[in-house]
């Protein structure tokens, strides 16, 4: 089976010279729950936001090497990168809901899609609202601020924004690292049942958080990949050494 | 002294500073209302100047300096938007962005009889639309772009990056965020700087002396290549060109132009509140 996403010997440098990856290869596989961790500054986010390309935002970054998303380079000319973004959705570390209501975000996506038809809107906003699991909790106030979420409603919320684009990868950027305990548990208990569905790509909010949910597992120290594998390989029996520190606690 | 008194003088001398700064305004406004508010009249507003403009009203000027205003708006608002939105959202540092910038600086720091002037080569002359309302509203519109440009860009950076990231996350592009995410936050600011860009305009005397302003007019204009009287040069007529001007009507007209800018600032004011309470985040 080809793997769903490819990154092969990626570099990225900032535009003040950080050299934020180095050479970094690996695959991910669908219907995962991919896990890059490591500590700070390690080059897990500039490594997600290659995948959507929302890296193009950064100016004065560059770029080497090639990511494979279903067998095509996303760098090569002439890729639709909002066409990418509505494939590979993305969801931040702290909740962003956009200005509007519940419904308003979940249906900003299709629209700028162009989808108007009304039923199509209104279907999808239950089904990833359902996927989401925040379906019970908003059915009845859909078109209410969604700024008067709780935090952990806004981070299903925003789940369930990308989900309504019925993407094939899902990207979660540190997704509960401004919840509580309890939050988190239903985010995680979410991850879960998405990755029937969907191919899950995450960096979490610790290396206990990283064990729980993954079922691969990539670990990144310095802009280097430092090793790669099966989440009950990487978190029983490490390879390398690095790998093992990190995992034990001995330092990050 | 103690830090605490030293704090309690700086408090004052700031207090004091600040309220310093309501005198000369409230002055200023009392003033001319006391002069001017007894030439203030149904027909003062809405009857022709007569009798070598000593008596009559001021109607023309009132409804040219409307029209100018209006120009100026049409003129500004959509090069000024424009040029922000290019400076704030797509060439933060390149070579047309910095000689943009350097463009805006001195435009705002050229004085308006400069501008006047310019109106008089450049539209009047050169274009060939001799004295008329279209050339005195480019010369304004000109220089009210500044205010327009800085303010809306200022405007336009204030909303959070969140969104921007948010929205092309969701497959958006760029045009279409900038549309639907960045302009509707952005827009009480960019409103009130055009707002107060377009009240300067409307109280400028030097742009439109060789642009658009006739000394003397009753009849309304009937395009924009007639000329048209207009409430500040007709101000500054009446005060120096005309022996035996009486001054409550001079005051009058003060007062009024005084009227009609006050009552842009707080549109704009209201503007602004009316939005912010809209959003909720």
């Amino acid at each position: 089976m080809n793997p769903k996403i490819s990154a092969q010997n990626v570099f990225y440098t900032y535009a003040d010279g950080t050299e934020a990856l180095r050479n970094v290869s690996f695959d991910i596989d669908s219907n995962q729950i991919f896990v890059l961790f490591g500590p700070a500054r390690s080059g897990k986010t500039t490594l997600l936001r290659l995948f959507n390309r929302l890296s193009d935002l950064t100016e004065g970054g560059s770029y080497l090497g090639t990511i494979l998303f279903n067998g095509q380079n996303i760098f090569e000319r002439g890729v639709n990168v909002t066409d990418l973004r509505r494939r590979i959705g993305m969801v931040f570390a702290v909740p962003t809901p956009l200005p509007g209501s519940i419904r308003d975000n979940l249906i900003y996506g299709l629209k700028m899609a162009g989808i108007r038809s009304r039923s199509i809107l209104d279907e999808r906003v239950e089904r990833s609202l359902k996927q989401a699991a925040l379906w019970d909790e908003v059915k009845d106030r859909l078109d209410t601020s969604a700024f008067a979420l709780s935090g952990g409603q806004k981070q299903r919320l925003c789940i369930a924004r990308s989900l309504a684009l019925e993407p094939e990868v899902l990207i979660l950027d540190n997704p509960t690292s401004g919840l509580d305990p309890l939050s988190t548990g239903m985010v995680e208990d979410t991850l879960h049942e998405l990755k029937r569905r969907y191919t899950i790509i995450m960096v979490p909010h610790s290396v206990q958080q990283a064990a729980r949910v993954a079922t691969c597992a990539a670990f990144m120290l310095d802009g280097e990949l430092i090793e790669v594998g099966d989440a009950k390989q990487i978190f029983g029996n490490p390879q390398d050494q690095r790998t093992e520190d990190y995992v034990t606690g001995r330092f990050g | 002294m103690k830090p605490q008194q030293v704090q309690k003088l700086a408090f004052g001398i700031i207090t004091t500073s600040a309220a310093l700064v309501v005198i000369p305004i409230v002055l200023v406004i009392l003033f001319i209302i006391v002069k001017g508010i007894g030439a203030l009249s149904w027909t003062f507003l809405t009857a022709v100047p007569q009798n070598g403009m000593t008596e009559g009203g001021i109607m023309p000027a009132i409804l040219g300096t409307m029209i100018l205003t209006l120009g100026t708006a049409i003129v500004c608002i959509p090069l000024g938007i424009g040029a922000a939105i290019y400076l704030a959202e797509y060439a933060r540092d390149n070579r047309l962005s910095r000689w943009v910038r350097l463009a805006i600086i001195n435009l705002a720091g050229i004085p308006s009889i400069v501008y006047g002037l310019f109106g008089l080569g450049a539209f009047v002359l050169f274009l060939n639309l001799g004295t008329s309302i279209i050339a005195g509203s480019l010369t304004l519109g000109i220089m009210t772009l500044p205010v327009v440009i800085s303010t809306a860009e200022e405007a336009i950076l204030a909303v959070p990056q969140e969104f921007r990231m948010v929205s092309q996350s969701l497959g958006a592009t760029r045009w279409q965020t900038i549309r639907r995410q960045v302009l509707p936050h952005a827009m009480p600011g960019i409103i009130t700087g055009i707002i107060l860009g377009l009240s300067r305009a409307a109280g400028e005397t030097a742009p439109i002396l060789f642009t658009v302003a006739a000394f003397y007019l009753p009849n309304l204009p009937r395009s924009a290549s007639d000329q048209t009287m207009a409430l500040p040069y007709h101000l500054y007529v009446i005060s120096t060109q005309v022996p035996g001007m009486p001054l409550s009507i001079q005051y009058g007209t003060a007062l009024v132009l005084l009227l009609l800018v006050l009552s842009l600032t707080l549109v704009a004011t209201l503007i602004r509140t009316r939005m912010r309470r809209r959003r909720d985040w």
